[in-house]
């Protein structure tokens, strides 16, 4: 299968925070915005560079929210920045209200998602994000996979006109797609051509479902997989080529089962193709303090998990 | 500028337009919408610089008004039409199917006047303040103002919104509260802990000005305070009836969210006399 190198391992958010100072030379419109949260954010560059064009907005996201599309309405290109569970889930209605139906041109830089956050607990870990940010008409939503692919997607986030949902976490993860390919909103990133079965996934779990497809080829077995970096608009047609080949498929996400990447997908299969399906996600629960390795692990969300996963994938075909 | 006498005469028919629009709708919020005319009417009509002709949603080089209190729509919508923002026999479409006037405001459909959607309560003060900030980066010189309820005062984001104006600087916002004591389920007092008001915007560090919202030298004099550019956001504390101008309606949180029937619509229009022709 295709080898891809691990340059080092980065976090997501770092990625973003070269990619915002980035998109800040690029476009004067650019600005960032944070409640209480620049180094989390890694938000530093970028406010150290165009300090008059960094605002803080202190602990009320809410309020940034608001802001944020005052400003868009008058031009500028606003990213808001906080943990993804208070900048999604303490703020759906802002969000709503303000962004989605008011067409305004907001970047939403949602960091530490998921489980991996680790530490700090249920709380701060939400696995329910991306059901929120799918639900909004009109929303795009970004789940980018590594420290250069965040870095480039925040970019072309910026270049985008309208809202956008940019998710990215904590931990150091493997850095393996190109430098400065450039990021394409709504496009399916093909990583490994295969013919048993389709692994369908976003985020953390890219690495994961690279590290499983080279398992199983070991094994005799031929895995496709799909990087799913734009979940919305979601790219069906490359996803029902795909399982058309492979005729079975595993989504796995760092997300919980509902209005996840695993239900998006299930919708496009159920009405174009049915075929079988396995999912690996969070399923119905909360997360807990841990390393994120341990949790990963115990969440079933690693590259172990995934083999098994294809092997109940491929017997489904039967 | 209009005169007083001006004024006077674009609010009553303004109020005339409420009854009727809500009327026909058979469901809206008469009551806020004509205790807020007085000052919309001045807001509109000699306080800012605004051109119908040149209007666009960026609000570059005008003046631009946020309705947080969406539910105000009925007087908004009445004051755009008035102003020339649109055709007033559109004003007839108010909640109907298809129409750009929706039950709360939107900018889907484009209505030339409204900058944001607005019917969540608690949200217009910070885009306000947001829509200042970006004035500021464009060294535009002109203001933003922003009407809350006092009831939606009771949203925390309120306050929210209240620190940062002032932690920022935004001395080219001018807030202003219908400050009429009344919300959907009673008296504000009767509700919950609002307290005073005056109390609060100034401990936030915000400039506040008291002003009788039905006398046109209160309004206009406490608009004249508020061009004080002195790194302070503004708030005016408009004193207000719900339902002036209605005997029957007037002073009572009835007629927050209720349509008038027939009878009531005549009754009501009676009192209020025709001055620019109904819509």
């Amino acid at each position: 299968m295709k080898k891809y190198i691990d340059t080092g391992k980065k976090d997501t958010r770092s990625g973003f925070g070269e990619g915002l100072a980035i998109a800040g030379r690029q476009d004067e419109r650019v600005l960032a915005l944070t409640a209480d949260l620049k180094g989390s954010l890694k938000m530093g560059a970028f406010a150290k560079e165009f300090p008059e064009r960094f605002i803080q907005c202190g602990i009320a996201e809410a309020n940034m929210v608001g802001v944020a599309a005052g400003l868009a309405i008058t031009g500028k290109v606003p990213f808001i920045g906080s943990f993804a569970e208070f900048v999604t889930g303490r703020v759906y209605d802002q969000l709503r209200q303000e962004v989605a139906y008011g067409h305004t041109n907001v970047k939403i830089a949602s960091s530490h998602a998921g489980i991996t956050l680790g530490e700090d607990g249920a709380t701060h870990q939400t696995m329910e994000d991306i059901a929120l940010m799918r639900a909004l008409p009109g929303m795009t939503v970004i789940v980018p996979c590594d420290y250069n692919q965040t870095k480039n997607a925040t970019i072309a986030a910026a270049q985008f006109d309208g809202p956008v949902y940019l998710r990215f976490g904590r931990p150091s993860v493997p850095n393996f797609t190109g430098a400065d390919e450039p990021f394409e909103i709504g496009k399916i990133y093909n990583l490994n051509e295969g013919s048993d079965v389709t692994f369908i996934t976003c985020g953390h779990l890219v690495w994961e479902a690279l590290t499983a497809a080279e398992a199983l080829e070991a094994e005799g077995i031929s895995a496709e997989v799909l990087n799913v970096a734009t979940i919305k608009p979601l790219d069906a047609k490359t996803i029902l080529a795909s399982v058309a080949k492979t005729g079975c498929a595993v989504v796995a996400e760092e997300h919980n089962m509902a209005g996840g990447l695993g239900e998006a997908v299930a919708g496009v299969l159920a009405a174009e193709a049915p075929a079988p399906l396995v999912f690996v996600n969070g399923e119905d629960k909360f997360g807990q303090s841990g390393t994120p390795a341990e949790l990963m692990k115990a969440y079933g969300l690693d590259a172990a998990h995934l083999v098994e996963a294809a092997k109940k994938a491929i017997a489904k075909k039967k | 500028m209009a005169t007083i006498e001006e004024l006077s005469k674009i609010s009553s028919q303004v109020r005339r337009d409420i009854v009727r629009m809500v009327t026909a709708a058979k469901s809206g919020h008469p009551g806020g919408s004509m205790g807020i005319t007085d000052v919309m009417t001045t807001l509109y009509f000699n306080e800012m610089k605004h051109d119908p002709k040149t209007w666009c949603r960026c609000g570059k080089g005008q003046d631009v008004f946020i309705l947080s209190a969406g539910h105000l729509a009925p007087v908004l919508y009445a004051e755009l039409a008035r102003a020339g923002y649109f055709p007033v026999s559109e004003l007839g479409t108010l909640r109907k199917f298809g129409s750009r006037l929706q039950g709360h405001p939107c900018v889907t459909d484009a209505l030339p006047g409204v900058f944001k959607p607005s019917g969540s309560l608690g949200q217009g003060l910070s885009v306000a303040a947001g829509i200042a900030l970006g004035k500021k980066y464009d060294g535009d010189p002109t203001r933003v103002y922003c009407l809350c309820g006092d009831g939606e005062s009771e949203e925390g984001q309120i306050w929210e919104a209240g620190m940062w104006a002032v932690h920022h600087k935004v001395d080219n916002l001018i807030a202003f509260t219908d400050w009429n004591g009344q919300q959907i389920d009673g008296p504000t007092k009767s509700v919950t802990g609002l307290e005073d008001l005056s109390e609060k915007w100034g401990s936030f560090g915000w400039d506040v000005i008291i002003a009788d919202g039905h006398d046109y030298e209160s309004i206009l004099n406490a608009f004249a305070l508020a061009h004080n550019e002195n790194g302070k956001p503004k708030m005016i504390l408009f004193k207000t009836e719900m339902g002036h101008g209605v005997d029957f309606m007037a002073g009572t949180h009835e007629w927050h969210g209720k349509a008038p029937s027939a009878e009531q619509c005549e009754a009501a229009l009676a009192q209020l006399p025709e001055t620019l022709g109904d819509y």
